[in-house]
């Protein structure tokens, strides 16, 4: 009977299974996105300038969710423009997580001068507005793909670093790592064997939040006109171009934005279902 | 050389004494002196904040950042811990001692499963063979009585319930055969029908191994039960140091007179629960702080 316990598992969330789901739509369609998109995503017809989605009248067959102010398909830009939104997710968000969390370990297990360092530097970097941090820094680096990764990564380590700290300090605390000290393990082999684990499952929830939240800085950038070039098709770019168009052509600024609103609300459920599943008590 | 071949004791503990490392006058502890000898169980008993944790954690160099120890003692078997530089006094430690924690729902990683966090030690600190260390946890559970060991190696700590969990830390405790067994109020977090099992098995294992336990309790019961002798602690201080047969009978120390005085017996219901006297308490008060004065007087400011 205690076996048949142990054993058991539980069925997949619905939250995971709808969150995973979205978010493997929108890989697939960032992967495949030439075989995928309906036309090309650059390529501008006038005569076809703001066709409405394809179940007002007027719509032109083909152009399921219309085109915009230079005829360019929305649908086959918002494809093409996850690839912009995933690299930026996954590059930065990781970058972000890998270096805040190994700060946030390392100042919460040692505490010290270590700590007193680190959290100064987590307490200036939030003193700064982080979409004007941005901004400036991209401005400074320059436009381009790489430079908001870099400065997405630079301005959140900080989210992973506070909370990796709080989590660590929280388990050191625990008898378990009094006896492994008793034991005879050393320091750096207690932070890898016993509390790393410990602090995974929070650092997964984290890090998939953060790909949301990376997704949401790049639109910003790229809505200010500070990410790649203004004709690659970028998820920011597109409301932005909408906003202005709003009155005449609402799709162009409506659809962007769901597709934005759903990756991000995705991949934070993702995050909290994944924290779930891993936790060895609710598993 | 080493007092250990003069005494016999395995755990030797002299003029230990720890502050506050903000405020180096006061005293943790006071010029704790204790022994324990192979075999031996000797109980080490006090109030809340009375230091006896802060001993034990002494001897695991796992003392909180905020306390230092300013002189004193240490041996284990003749080597003073104090004296050894921390890798060695590491290993000094894991190859002799084990520890026994409180609080058994906090004492295993929640996240690893039973069978590595009884043979860490073994395998990763004494070089034994996995396969070995497996069959030594095996033997281990057995001799705690848990009746499916391979299930439970396979379990993660949540799966067990808190005496499964005691029982688990008892088996990891004596996996590398220590000399010396500290067990932190061991029997605290349990369930009360719990505790007297997990009393019996200490002894139990204690007897089959031979191993020297410092027992570590609030409770005077449980000294009469298990220990041979007895260390009572006061603030910071051994005020009296005796076999368990004279502490009973005949107390030398009013704080002893009074502690057990103040122990509800189960046996005699109609008796009504006796407090220490405030005047004992403030007389032994009185008497720690003169000790502090002379101390003071010939450590002026503190060695560190």
């Amino acid at each position: 009977m205690a076996e048949a316990v142990a054993r058991y598992r539980r069925p997949l969330s619905w939250r995971l299974i709808l969150s995973g789901g979205w978010l493997a739509i929108v890989v697939i369609c960032a992967v495949f996105a030439p075989f995928i998109a309906p036309h090309d995503p650059l390529a501008q017809d006038l005569l076809l300038e703001r066709l409405p989605p394809f179940w007002v009248s007027g719509a032109e067959p083909g152009f399921y969710l219309g085109t915009d102010g230079l005829g360019r398909d929305v649908l086959s830009r918002i494809i093409y423009g996850s690839r912009v939104a995933l690299a930026v997710a996954f590059i930065a968000a990781t970058a972000a997580c890998v270096f805040g969390s190994f700060m946030g370990l390392v100042a919460g297990y040692f505490r010290g001068w270590v700590d007193q360092i680190v959290s100064r530097i987590v307490d200036i970097w939030m003193s700064f507005p982080p979409v004007l941090f941005a901004i400036l820094l991209v401005a400074v680096l320059g436009t381009g793909l790489h430079s908001v990764i870099l400065a997405i990564a630079v301005i959140d380590w900080i989210r992973f670093c506070r909370v990796v700290r709080a989590e660590t300090l929280l388990q050191t605390r625990l008898d378990y790592i009094d006896s492994a000290r008793a034991a005879g393990f050393s320091r750096v082999g207690i932070l890898a064997r016993e509390v790393f684990p410990n602090v995974l499952p929070t650092i997964v929830a984290l890090l998939s939040l953060e790909m949301g939240i990376a997704v949401i800085v790049e639109a910003i950038l790229s809505f200010v006109n500070l990410s790649i070039s203004t004709d690659d098709p970028t998820w920011g770019g597109m409301i932005a171009e909408g906003r202005t168009i709003i009155h005449f052509a609402w799709w162009v600024l409506v659809f962007p934005l769901i597709a934005l609103f759903l990756t991000v609300l995705a991949f934070s459920q993702f995050g909290e279902g994944l924290k779930d599943r891993f936790d060895p008590v609710l598993r | 050389m080493s007092t250990g071949m003069e005494t016999g004791a395995y755990l030797e503990i002299d003029d230990l004494s720890i502050v506050l490392k903000r405020a180096k006058t006061h005293r943790l502890l006071r010029s704790v002196g204790l022994r324990v000898k192979p075999g031996e169980v000797r109980g080490l008993v006090g109030e809340s904040g009375a230091g006896k944790s802060m001993i034990g954690k002494t001897i695991f160099d796992i003392l909180p950042r905020a306390v230092d120890i300013v002189e004193g003692s240490v041996r284990l078997g003749g080597d003073d811990l104090l004296k050894l530089p921390e890798t060695q006094r590491r290993k000094l430690i894991a190859r002799t001692s084990a520890l026994i924690p409180q609080d058994p729902l906090t004492a295993l990683n929640p996240v690893r499963r039973i069978e590595p966090q009884i043979t860490d030690r073994l395998t990763k600190n004494l070089g034994v063979s996995k396969a070995e260390a497996r069959e030594r946890a095996r033997t281990l559970l057995d001799e705690v009585h848990i009746r499916e060991p391979e299930r439970v190696l396979k379990s993660y700590p949540h799966q067990l319930s808190g005496g499964m969990r005691q029982r688990v830390l008892i088996a990891a405790a004596f996996a590398a055969e220590p000399k010396l067994i500290v067990a932190d109020e061991p029997t605290t977090a349990l369930d009360v029908t719990v505790q007297k099992q997990i009393l019996k098995l200490i002894a139990e294992m204690q007897a089959r191994h031979g191993t020297a336990l410092l027992f570590v309790t609030h409770d005077l019961g449980v000294v009469a039960k298990i220990c041979q002798n007895v260390s009572v602690l006061f603030g910071g201080k051994v005020v009296e140091d005796t076999d368990v047969t004279s502490l009973f009978a005949n107390p030398e120390h009013p704080y002893t007179k009074a502690l057990i005085g103040a122990t509800p017996r189960y046996d005699r219901p109609e008796d009504s629960l006796v407090p220490v006297p405030a005047a004992v308490i403030e007389a032994t008060r009185h008497e720690i702080e003169a000790a502090d004065d002379a101390w003071l007087g010939t450590h002026a400011g503190g060695r560190r």
